[in-house]
């Protein structure tokens, strides 16, 4: 069977090769030939006796590789892959809740800044009608009481006056009773002074 | 058969666009009857894979922090995508599906985003490897399927509401289909990332090929933007699959969770 005899040293030529029968026939006649593709040349992929060798390792190759993906890669890529969109998943929620803690604090800041500048308004109203009524009420106190001085000065004035015009009247009477004496001679009698003095006022 | 298995590392430049899909043998095990058992640079690229994803989804998400780093982001992400990708498929009880959707979608992922690295093998290139994954779909959605539902699983392949006369042709159409899934499902992968590599190599060598041609040497551009585009290309190839991978595999599983029609 030339098949047994396979791994022999090759020819010194490094070209020059074995040519194996095809089918399987023992007859292996040793065809040299120069490195051109003959008719007859062998066809590596269909070479049946390396078959087997190459099923073998292939088996052990992808069985070995199979066994690695199957228990340590696909295992370990999924966790890698599972770890990471649950911890998307997380942090999305942390930053929903943490927006909408935001959101709430801001309607709180907003509701408290309104209440604030409501009581402000409230105090400065308070602040202002307190302020308005004080004035006022000084204002009334000084009015009244300027009135009074006013009211007081005038009777004053009015009292003065009325004096003065008493005073007048009798300054005029003397004076009208010593004119009267110097022209005609004699003294005036009151009634008639008086009725003088009335006429003219 | 000494061909395939190089046990010598042979990464001199060959115009040959096959020969990057050669396994090289690093720890030669011996056989199993005609099957050659080694530990190739395929295997190591898946274990490579396997470190790569676990760098991204198991060390770099090690600190489990809140605000992600680049790296932890970018497990993330990912995760995110392919539990939108199988909770749309499925609904929430594919939810026991995650891992073995997310397993498969970064180790097609990385596997053919590896194979885009310059010099680097493409696991995917070879239909064993997707096949392989393909049958574990399926076994998966059979096994499960069968245990949650018992014998209510195979009314996956009765349609409802169908005259019994087209149930005879239907029945056997719904079967195939079924059978074709784990097929469909690693040939796309396979073919996509082996046609890619093969293209990006031919047209790459497009380039050197026309150095060597005199004057033609002067529609070196031509493909040498060609190889630029279908980079390009692979990237997005690369990335495509395996998310058409893992959906296929959420609305595959999802049989098995709802097998009414």
């Amino acid at each position: 069977m030339a098949e047994h005899k396979s791994l022999t040293t090759p020819p010194a030529n490094s070209d020059v090769k074995v040519v194996p029968s095809q089918g399987g026939h023992d007859a292996g006649h040793g065809t040299a030939h120069t490195g051109q593709p003959a008719h007859g040349a062998a066809f590596p992929p269909f070479e049946t006796h390396t078959f087997l060798a190459q099923l073998i390792w292939l088996a052990i190759s992808f069985g070995l590789l199979y066994y690695l993906m199957a228990k340590i890669a696909l295992p370990r890529i999924e966790a890698i892959l599972h770890a990471r969109s649950s911890r998307l998943a997380t942090d999305l929620d942390e930053a929903q809740r943490m927006k909408s803690e935001a959101d709430a604090a801001g309607v709180a800041y907003e509701t408290s800044l309104r209440d604030a500048q409501g009581k402000a308004q409230g105090i400065a109203q308070e602040a202002r009608a307190k302020l308005a009524a004080e004035s006022d009420k000084r204002r009334k106190d000084k009015e009244a009481e300027l009135n009074a001085k006013i009211a007081a000065s005038e009777t004053t004035i009015r009292e003065s006056t009325a004096r003065a015009m008493g005073n007048v009247r009798e300054i005029a009477g003397e004076t009208a009773a010593s004119i009267v004496e110097r022209l005609t001679g004699h003294a005036p009698d009151r009634d008639s002074l008086d009725r003088a003095l009335g006429a003219v006022h | 058969m000494a061909g395939s298995i190089d046990p010598a590392h042979q990464v001199a430049l060959r115009p040959d666009p096959i020969h990057q899909f050669e396994l090289h043998s690093l720890v030669p095990f011996g056989h199993i009857g005609n099957q050659q058992i080694a530990f190739t640079q395929s295997a190591l690229y898946m274990f490579a894979a396997v470190a790569v994803i676990t760098l991204i989804t198991i060390v770099a998400t090690s600190s489990r922090s809140v605000v992600p780093g680049r790296m932890q982001s970018l497990a993330e992400i990912f995760y995110e995508f392919i539990a939108d990708t199988v909770h749309q498929a499925t609904g929430d009880e594919g939810k026991r599906f995650m891992p073995l959707v997310f397993s498969l979608f970064m180790f097609v992922l990385v596997l053919n985003l590896f194979g885009m690295i310059p010099y680097a093998f493409a696991v995917t290139s070879h239909l064993v490897v997707t096949f392989g994954l393909a049958a574990l779909v399926i076994g998966v959605v059979v096994v499960f399927g069968v245990m949650k539902h018992g014998t209510h699983f195979f009314g996956l392949f009765v349609p409802s509401g169908v005259p019994k006369p087209l149930l005879a042709l239907l029945v056997p159409i719904e079967i195939i289909s079924f059978i074709s899934r784990p097929i469909s499902l690693s040939v796309r992968l396979f073919a996509n990332v082996l046609a890619g590599h093969i293209a990006m190599k031919i047209f790459a060598f497009f380039v050197v090929g026309l150095f060597s041609a005199g004057a033609w040497g002067l529609l070196f551009p031509l493909p040498l933007f060609l190889t630029i585009a279908l980079t390009a290309l692979e990237f997005l190839v690369a990335a495509l699959q395996a998310y058409v991978f893992a959906t296929l595999t959420a609305i595959y599983l999802n049989d098995a969770l709802h097998p009414g029609h």
